[in-house]
């Protein structure tokens, strides 16, 4: 399981893996916001924690159906599936690789694009924090949806059409501690509410994965 | 008719398109089912000779 | 024989489709009936509330379809529970045939609401947590019926739609909650709430009641239509596809 997580890492990481492409994705709504809300900084840094959220989430969403579809292309996911580990483990080890590629550089990159939306000081940990206890919660709901569309061959549209409603918790939560953080109010509530999505996803949603790939390999 | 005050147009349009969105779907699924259940005996005819 | 008693001999297509082949006119005829008389008598011979006026007579539209829009769901979720778990066919299309009229009911309510909201609340939509968790709904059943249309394969099909109904239903449950407390932390105190059954009178609860179980009877009478259609077609695609064969 850790030498396919370093696997996926290293070929996420090579030329023409796509792991810069969520992050400039993510710079490029920060840098887009202010021409389509105007640069008045208050108005701004009001904004700021749920678009840092949002643009995170989209940048996550990006890079969803590289998750399966290229091991399914050249077969790897057959044989994957006839390796010794059980097919609940590939699941979560696939969504552990997405984290480290995607969540890992978005939560560590949002403290200083936050800087370009004026979020208030106290704001940058808590946003980095609810990213980094939110965006495994995205990246394992995204394996799943994954898991579902990947016999599809154009499966990306309707990814986005599952994954995105599912997201809806998640948001809510994050985006209600990055914002209750950049206020300097009591956050211990959706803080908590975040984790426990995360970790009710950890424990579930590898399964509810594999159930789905089991289906497409069959 | 019972007077509807000030309020007819909300009441009346809430009622139009709810009625009209309930007989789209009875339409839709009889025209759907009347359409299927030829084309099978179509089929099966064709399949008896 | 004990056998003939049993529910499951329902899963059995050729035996679903006996039954239900009576079943259907005479629901779908109930149904009609029971609808235009909740209706007729909603309509014409209630009276007006004092504080919303004529507009409570949306009530008898918009409780009975998003009562049904829930429950639409619900009945998918079991339909794909005993497909997962028993693998009948029959099980697995009435969930497919569900989605469409959980929507429309779900679009009626949504509809419905926002044309009594306008006057009422003086706007057509609200971020009230539960107008919105009845969008996110919409957006579930979207997902749903775009997904069984994605994929050709109906044993496939029936499988991943299943799964999606079951992590969704939890989802769709954790969102409900997340939304209530999304939107408290946004506006203290200025909730809206529709007004529910108990705290109607009973002028107006009597129609609610009959148009209540008009949606009701009218949601079977679709659904089992709707599964007699499916399995027409899935009997349809398999005589085809010998037809290509031969």
């Amino acid at each position: 399981m850790i030498r396919l997580i370093l696997r996926d890492v290293t070929l996420a990481v090579r030329a023409g893996g796509g792991f810069g492409l969520g992050l400039a994705f993510y710079l490029i709504v920060v840098v887009l916001t202010p021409f389509a809300i105007g640069p008045e900084s208050g108005q701004l840094s009001r904004i700021a924690p749920g678009i840092l959220w949002l643009g995170a989430l989209l940048a996550c969403l990006l890079s969803l159906d590289r998750i399966f579809a290229l091991d399914r292309e050249d077969g790897t996911l057959e044989l994957l599936a006839t390796a010794p580990v059980p097919m609940e483990g590939i699941a979560l080890a696939k969504a552990v690789a997405h984290w480290l590629t995607t969540g890992l550089p978005l939560t560590l990159s949002a403290p200083i694009l936050a800087v370009l939306l004026n979020l208030p000081a106290p704001g940058h940990v808590w946003l980095a924090a609810s990213l980094a206890i939110g965006t495994p919660a995205l990246s394992l709901i995204g394996t799943f949806g994954a898991a579902l569309t990947v016999g599809l061959r154009r499966g990306g549209l309707l990814l986005s059409l599952l994954v995105l409603p599912l997201y809806v918790p998640t948001l809510i939560f994050g985006a209600e501690v990055a914002r209750r953080g950049a206020e300097g109010m009591d956050l211990s509530a959706p803080l908590i509410l975040l984790a426990a999505v995360s970790a009710g996803s950890v424990a579930l949603l590898p399964f509810a994965a594999s159930a789905a790939l089991r289906v497409n390999l069959r | 008719m019972p007077d509807l005050g000030r309020y007819a147009v909300e009441v009346l349009s809430a009622y139009g398109m709810a009625l009209g969105l309930l007989g789209a779907l009875v339409g839709l699924t009889a025209f759907k089912g009347r359409q299927v259940r030829r084309r099978l005996a179509d089929a099966e005819a064709r399949r008896r000779g | 024989m004990s056998q003939a008693f049993s529910i499951w001999s329902y899963a059995n297509p050729t035996r679903f489709m006996a039954t239900t082949e009576r079943a259907v006119p005479v629901l779908g005829g109930l149904a009609g009936g029971l609808l235009a008389l909740g209706l007729i008598w909603g309509f014409f011979f209630t009276p007006d509330d004092y504080r919303q006026g004529a507009t409570v007579k949306i009530i008898y539209l918009h409780v009975p379809s998003a009562m049904m829009a829930i429950n639409a769901w619900a009945m998918m979720l079991v339909a794909s529970l005993i497909w997962l778990i028993r693998r009948h066919h029959v099980s697995a299309l009435a969930a497919k045939a569900a989605a469409p009229v959980g929507i429309t009911m779900t679009l009626i309510a949504l509809v419905t609401g926002a044309l009594w909201g306008q006057p009422m609340w003086g706007t057509f939509w609200a971020w009230d947590p539960r107008l919105t968790s009845f969008l996110i709904l919409f957006l579930f059943y979207l997902g749903y019926i775009a997904l069984w249309q994605a994929i050709e394969d109906p044993d496939t099909a029936a499988d991943l739609t299943s799964v999606l109904c079951l992590v969704g239903s939890v989802f769709a449950v954790l969102s409900r909650y997340a939304v209530n407390f999304w939107n408290q932390g946004l506006h203290q105190g200025a909730s809206l709430s529709l007004d529910k059954a108990e705290n109607v009178s009973d002028v107006f609860y009597y129609p609610l009641l009959v148009c209540i179980a008009a949606f009701v009877l009218l949601f079977v009478a679709l659904v089992l239509a709707r599964t007699r259609t499916e399995i027409r077609a899935r009997r349809l695609a398999v005589l085809e596809a010998r037809e290509r064969m031969e």
